[in-house]
């Protein structure tokens, strides 16, 4: 199987999961081209590129540099400002200090992270850097997070630093929503590292730290997330991924999605793998503008409400044919088709200055 | 998404650009109206980085901070922009007409003229607001003195951006907003919010359609972004670039006055493609006929600008960071009220928005076949005048009898379901009881009762008066809200 998801990816070494990717993935989950894509670690941003949509994700130094430097100022000192605020939001005595285990940067990662955070003990402690690792759709996806893993009052949890900023108490509700669903699989990959070294996963708090930078300066507020509703999301769609032997058999034989390879190949080959494109993916899979392309003329390119106010029906085409009452209607479309036709004509009636 | 405007946006896409939605326009547009492009620096809570404003195509004057970080020149920009703002607004407050209160017993004053902001897209929106919160409540005395023009602005930027909050205001809209409102593209609600590409499908380049124009309009390279949020590849190849050169010159006069104007040069790039299509956009929607309520609403916004600005003359404060139990309440209730009425308003006005209540079993079209003006109902203690008139319609009648309809032909009428009686034939016949609208008298007035073969429509949704609810005074909050707030803040 591993050879057949090489031979996906092409020569390159497979990409690198991140909590970014496996919280999109999960949001998405009925597309088989993207799990299929992801399971093989393809280089979609070169893929989609090659194809002739690249994908524009890019990022500003500006936000970049902003990111690091509220990062570096809350982990200077050995942490005390980031212990601190963890404390006091989780109402808990402020420790007069912690150990501060960087668990990042040498080689051994995963083994070092499984030793030091599995080692047991109560006292306070701040682990920055852990890899940590999640089955994603049959495949063991290393995690890299750059979030701390705070141990206070014998309960580990998972301390996540954005620079987006909190203004009275307020943040951009999709910020929020990305981070939590991110959160969370650091959460769950958390407690699944803990329960393989047979400790209680329940160590592991749903309740997340987010720090954000207060109102529109540079001091840090923590709020508390609370992320059981986004792990069980997590784990029902991770669970609900097809297992990527099953994903695999229906993918032709000699598919690949080898930047390398000629563009009309790799296209057409694409087409053979279902996608299932929504407006939604513009903003988190590089491959969406050729998903888009691909799905032009389909209802469902227009997003979720138009397609469902159309009754469903697939193709733009059939919409305008059965509104028209030039094509007689499918047996299960007999219901839209006549919404549909009542539509045209008040439509085209008002449009004529028809009076109403 | 009502399925006729689903079907425009599947019309848009068949025929390569966008559709109407709207046979009038539900918006007030100001003859000299403030448009605004803002942007800002990615990463930061909120810092300006430039913005082109003016009033005029040809009069687009552009504000920068050379170093978006520096907190002074974030204030100098908003000084600045006050600059601007403060005399368009303060140019509206010349003549006021006398409006009768309290049912003719009083008299208050409003502006006869109201300004408005127009701003790219939501998000433009969203960054006045910060804006304004991160200037209202900053001092021209203490610590870190700013102009004193700038909590001003700040006070007038929230003002501007609460008006925008409530269904059928336009002292501050959003351009994408206003478009899309009357026309369906051939692209999603998130696409939408894209101004180039909205425009794209409204007003495709010859030789293209819509979905071309709309495609080239996302290549940042080609086509700006509509601000506030800049393109991440502008940012690190030129922005960057520029910005340092302009931190590296601070010693020498001349080489910062170079590097300053590489800077304007390089935002003035990327603002003024926004900018022409901001006007383009304007136009547009100035080619629609008003709707003959947007008048009413636009009153609305002009009694709102008039008390905010006797409020800022008094020396008023600040608004609060968040509301008050009662004050959240009482906004909220008029926020409901207003997405009510605006909805019925646009329906009364437009037939292709009413058409959309037809479809939903919310309105019928038909056409009268008998009429009884004269009726008299005198089974009460006084005879009064209850005209009777049967309508023939082919549309579905969900309505049951005893229900309340209006007409906007006739919006101070109303008509009660008296006999649905379906026939075999797929019409409906419909009999209505008339009452109100018809004068004092016995006797109807013409034309105040629809006539045999007069085509009316007939809807449930009413634009009478809604009245307001009774919440207690702050200091009697009930425990269940936290209590009276000085109870509250302790």
């Amino acid at each position: 199987m591993e050879d057949r998801l090489g031979e996906i990816r092409g020569g390159g070494p497979p990409k690198r999961h991140n909590a970014r990717t496996v919280a999109a993935l999960t949001g998405n989950p009925g597309c088989t081209r993207r799990a299929v894509l992801d399971s093989a670690g393809a280089d979609k941003p070169a893929l989609a590129e090659r194809l002739g949509f690249p994908a524009r994700f890019g990022q500003s130094r500006f936000a970049i540099t902003r990111g690091n430097a509220f990062e570096a100022q809350l982990k200077a000192d050995g942490g005390v400002e980031l212990l601190r605020l963890v404390a006091e939001r989780l109402g808990v005595p402020v420790p007069a200090g912690a150990t501060w285990t960087d668990l990042g940067g040498d080689d051994d990662r995963p083994e070092r992270s499984r030793a030091a955070l599995t080692a047991g003990g109560v006292g306070p402690a701040l682990f920055d850097h852990p890899l940590l690792g999640l089955d994603v759709a049959g495949r063991r996806v290393h995690l890299e997070p750059d979030l701390v893993a705070a141990r206070l009052a014998g309960r580990f949890h998972v301390v996540e630093i954005k620079s987006f900023p909190v203004i009275d108490g307020q943040a951009d509700p999709a910020k929020v929503a990305a981070a939590a669903i991110q959160s969370a699989v650091y959460v769950l990959a958390l407690r699944e590292l803990l329960a393989a070294e047979g400790h209680d996963p329940e160590l592991v708090s749903h309740e997340v730290v987010l720090i954000c930078p207060r109102d529109f300066g540079n001091r840090p507020v923590a709020s508390l997330l609370d992320v059981r509703k986004q792990l069980l999301v997590l784990r029902r769609q991770l669970a609900r991924m097809a297992r990527v032997d099953d994903l695999l058999a229906t993918v032709p034989a000699g598919f690949t999605a080898d930047p390398a390879a000629d563009p009309a190949a790799l296209a057409a080959g694409l087409r053979q793998v279902p996608a299932r494109y929504a407006p939604d993916c513009l903003a988190v899979c590089e491959l969406a503008q050729f998903c888009r392309h691909e799905a032009r003329g389909h209802t469902g390119a227009l997003g979720r409400p138009v397609r469902e106010a159309l009754g469903g029906v697939v193709e733009v085409a059939d919409v305008l044919a059965l509104a028209e009452g030039g094509r007689a209607p499918e047996p299960e479309q007999a219901e839209a088709a006549a919404l549909l036709r009542a539509a045209a004509r008040l439509r085209a009636d008002a449009l004529t200055g028809n009076p109403a | 998404m009502s399925t006729l405007r689903a079907l425009a946006r599947a019309q848009a896409v068949a025929a390569g650009r966008a559709q109407p939605v709207a046979t009038v326009r539900h918006l007030h547009l100001s003859d000299r109206p403030l448009v605004l492009v803002p942007l800002a620096l990615a990463g930061e809570a909120n810092a300006p980085l430039a913005a082109l404003v003016g009033t005029a195509p040809d009069e687009a004057r552009l504000l920068l901070v050379p170093q978006p970080r520096n907190r002074d020149q974030r204030f100098a920009f908003a000084a600045e922009l006050a600059g601007v703002l403060l005399p368009y607004l303060d140019s509206f407050r010349g003549g006021t007409e006398a409006v009768a209160v309290d049912r003719g017993r009083d008299v208050r004053h409003r502006y006869v003229d109201a300004p408005q902001l127009l701003v790219p897209n939501p998000a433009g929106i969203t960054f006045l607001r910060l804006f304004g919160r991160s200037t209202r409540f900053r001092r021209p005395d203490g610590d870190h003195p700013v102009h004193p023009s700038v909590p001003v602005l700040g006070r007038w930027l929230t003002f501007f951006a609460e008006r925008a909050e409530q269904p059928g205001s336009a002292a501050l809209v959003a351009l994408t907003d206003a478009l899309t409102l009357h026309w369906a593209t051939g692209q999603s609600a998130v696409e939408d919010l894209h101004l180039p590409a909205v425009l794209g499908w409204l007003d495709p380049p010859p030789g293209s359609t819509g979905a071309e124009a709309a495609a080239r309009a996302e290549d940042p390279a080609v086509c700006p972004p509509a601000g506030p949020a800049t393109d991440p590849d502008f940012d690190n190849h030129r922005l960057a670039p520029a910005i340092e050169a302009y931190a590296a010159a601070e010693d020498d006069p001349v080489a910062r006055a170079a590097a300053y104007d590489v800077l304007a040069g390089l935002l003035r790039d990327q603002l003024a493609p926004t900018w022409e299509l901001m006007w383009r956009g304007v136009g547009l929607l100035r080619a629609v006929p008003p709707g003959a309520r947007v008048a009413g609403r636009w009153a609305g916004d002009r009694d709102a600008f008039t008390a905010h600005a006797e409020h800022v003359d008094a020396g008023g404060g600040p608004q609060p960071r968040r509301d008050g139990a009662v004050a959240a309440a009482l906004r909220l209730q008029r926020l409901e009220r207003a997405l009510t009425g605006w909805a019925v308003q646009r329906a009364y006005d437009d037939p292709l928005v009413m058409a959309e209540h037809r479809l939903a079993g919310e309105a019928f079209v038909g056409e009268v076949t008998l009429a009884d003006p004269k009726r008299v109902d005198d089974s009460g203690r006084r005879p009064v005048l209850r005209p009777r008139i049967q309508v023939v319609t082919t549309e579905p009648v969900p309505m049951p009898v005893g229900a309340t309809l209006f007409s906007p032909a006739r919006p101070g009428q109303k008509a009660t379901v008296v006999f649905v009686t379906p026939g075999a034939d797929g019409k409906t016949d419909v009999v209505l009881e008339l009452s109100g609208g018809m004068g004092r008298g016995l006797t109807a007035p013409a034309g105040s009762v629809p006539e045999v073969g007069e085509r009316i429509c007939l809807t449930s949704l009413s634009d009478g008066f809604l009245p307001g609810g009774a919440f207690p005074a702050p200091e009697e909050t009930p425990w269940t809200h936290g209590g009276p707030p000085e109870q509250h803040a302790e």
